[in-house]
């Protein structure tokens, strides 16, 4: 009974959706959109769920004295000022429990909500991103040593787009007269990006999409269980 | 002179210029609007009544001749259309009504519906012919072979198991294909007495992921070697998420990774930083966008439908290996449908592919 129903539920659910998409009449039209709405309400009550697995973790790292506990103190203390600044002044134009904090407000040149999250969690956020151009350098230069016929390959497809995609590959290549402008390298690197690039990227969507309906099938019909937990 | 316009706008409105017709086949939130209109008239302005009875003008071509699909309508409600045109010598006004209703079959969908029945029709044969015992052939898959190698590094080791769930939510079929990876190797790590670290950034898939390993755990008669606090959630920030699984990875130093699900921009970084850490390291996706950025990265990576397949081929259940022998068939069918469509376009011949790509 413990793995019958949810089975139910779920093959009532998936052929439902099913259905929906080849059906524009109601009740089938409205019902992907009601159960998106459905799962809105409950993700916004698990979001309490969250909260308290991250205040549990961190406070027995640092109640235990666990290597690196400070971070995890940090961590903690940092999550409950961006809550009580949003919780006391509000965010944006919504008010909070004391209202707009109108005198803190002129002194940070932001309610306190907004100035953490514009001066310290914008920065924060942008620094991580900004990280992926060094890891891109460090994954490019591996990929790009020459060790079979592939990696040769990729190298040089690479080098045509690196340059195609700058200014400096248009000017190397500019003088070549019109008979051969196939050869100017912004040319070369829209067809690899147009055509090769283009086919491969849709092959790996369409195979995704089979493995999609596939995978679907074998779970509407309960053929595929250990997203429940196990097989059994 | 008003009285002269007004009388010719109501002698013509009754004839075939203007006409408003229901989008055939479709949830009835859709009107057709066409018109056909005398070379010398240039200046046209269609405009729909509002609930006041106050005209809007819609964006129009300035073409005499043409059609225009106004959408995002409520179905069985009645719309009214005003159509002005005017030439070098006079100024016409046409006004139509219509009413868009809903249908039971969106006939645009019949491509999309033949193709869903055909495959889906294939997978249930080739799972009803693993059924009869009849031996499969399901070509090697490493990134999963060598699941049981990372784990029995971790184990050697000493050092726990790091695995991402992507940062898409429950509702994301690729993240529900992770949460069936998660299982089996929870068993395993279960199995093997390896610590298993499930960061997660959605609270949705938290408590899916928690249950999941939980139950993997007590079928694996180690429910006392289950830690709650091991699957625990981070945050739901993008970044702030990579940030405390690169710290986790740094600090913890994981011997084996797996990032399986949906990723971003984030995926180098996540994959780079367990590089670095000198982790195996496989990883799995849809997107194909980041596919390039796995497989440069990392040990194992499982492209696009292999992800999907994993569950099914670590199952090693014959049902399960079944329904992929039916993926392949739907690979055969499409390539079979490229070259057919291929040899119609060259042959001038649109239909095929107009029949395989509606505009929906």
């Amino acid at each position: 009974m413990k793995k019958n129903i949810p089975l139910l539920i779920v093959l009532v659910a998936g052929l439902l959706v099913i259905f929906s998409e080849f059906i524009p009449h109601r009740p089938f039209s409205m019902i992907t959109e009601t159960l998106e709405n459905w799962f809105m309400i409950i993700s916004g009550f698990a979001m309490l769920l969250g909260q308290i697995s991250l205040i549990q973790v961190n406070s027995a790292k640092v109640r235990n004295k666990d290597e690196n506990w400070v971070y995890y103190l940090i961590g903690l203390i940092s999550f409950a000022v961006m809550l009580i600044t949003g919780l006391l002044w509000g965010m944006d134009k919504t008010a909070g429990i004391l209202g707009h904090g109108e005198g803190i407000k002129t002194w940070l040149g932001l309610k306190p909500f907004d100035y953490l999250f514009e001066n310290v969690y914008q920065h924060l956020s942008a620094t991580m991103f900004s990280l992926l151009a060094f890891f891109i350098a460090s994954a490019a230069y591996r990929a790009f040593i020459i060790r079979s016929f592939e990696s040769n390959l990729l190298m040089i497809t690479a080098v045509i787009v690196i340059l195609g995609r700058s200014s400096f590959g248009a000017m190397l290549t500019g003088w070549l007269p019109d008979s051969l402008s196939w050869l100017h390298l912004p040319k070369l690197t829209d067809f690899i990006m147009e055509f090769p690039n283009s086919a491969a990227q849709r092959a790996i969507m369409i195979s995704a999409g089979l493995g999609v309906i596939g995978s679907s099938l074998r779970i509407i019909l309960g053929i595929e269980r250990s997203y429940l937990g196990s097989d059994e | 002179m008003l009285l002269l316009f007004g009388a010719f706008c109501s002698l013509t409105a009754g004839n075939t210029t203007l006409n408003v017709s229901d989008v055939p086949h479709d949830a009835g939130d859709a009107l057709l609007i066409k018109w056909n209109l005398p070379a010398a008239y240039k200046d046209l302005t269609l405009a729909k009544a509002d609930s006041a009875g106050i005209w809007q003008e819609l964006n129009l071509s300035q073409e005499p001749v043409g059609e225009f699909t106004d959408t995002d309508l409520a179905p069985n409600q009645e719309y009214r259309y005003r159509l002005t045109a005017i030439s070098s010598s006079d100024t016409v006004s046409f006004i139509k009504n219509g009413i868009p209703t809903e249908q039971w079959f969106y006939l645009k969908k019949m491509s999309f519906l033949i193709f869903l029945l055909v495959i889906s029709f294939a997978i249930l044969f080739y799972i009803w012919l693993a059924k009869q015992g009849k031996d499969l052939f399901i070509r090697r898959i490493n990134g999963l072979d060598s699941m049981e190698e990372a784990i029995g590094r971790a184990t050697e080791k000493g050092k726990p198991i790091l695995f991402v769930p992507g940062l898409a939510d429950l509702d994301d079929i690729q993240t529900i294909a992770a949460l069936t990876i998660l299982s089996h190797l929870a068993r395993k790590s279960a199995e093997y007495d390896t610590d298993l670290i499930v960061p997660c950034r959605s609270s949705m898939v938290l408590s899916t992921a928690r249950e999941i390993v939980k139950e993997a755990y007590q079928s694996a008669n180690k429910a006392d070697s289950y830690k709650e606090q091991s699957v625990f959630y981070l945050t739901d920030d993008q970044f702030g998420y990579v940030a405390g699984i690169d710290g986790i990875m740094v600090r913890e130093q994981p011997a084996a990774n797996f990032f399986l699900g949906t990723f971003w921009a984030e995926s180098l970084i996540l994959t780079e930083t367990g590089f670095g850490t000198g982790a195996i390291q496989t990883a799995g996706t849809a997107q194909a966008h980041q596919l390039p950025f796995f497989i440069v990265s990392c040990d194992y990576t499982l492209i696009g439908e292999e992800l999907f397949a994993a569950s099914a081929y670590l199952s090693k259940d014959a049902q399960q290996l079944g329904s992929l022998k039916g993926h392949d068939f739907g690979k055969l069918l499409i390539i079979l449908l490229i070259l057919i469509g291929v040899v119609m376009e060259i042959s001038g011949l649109h239909w095929f592919t107009n029949f395989f790509s509606p505009e929906l």
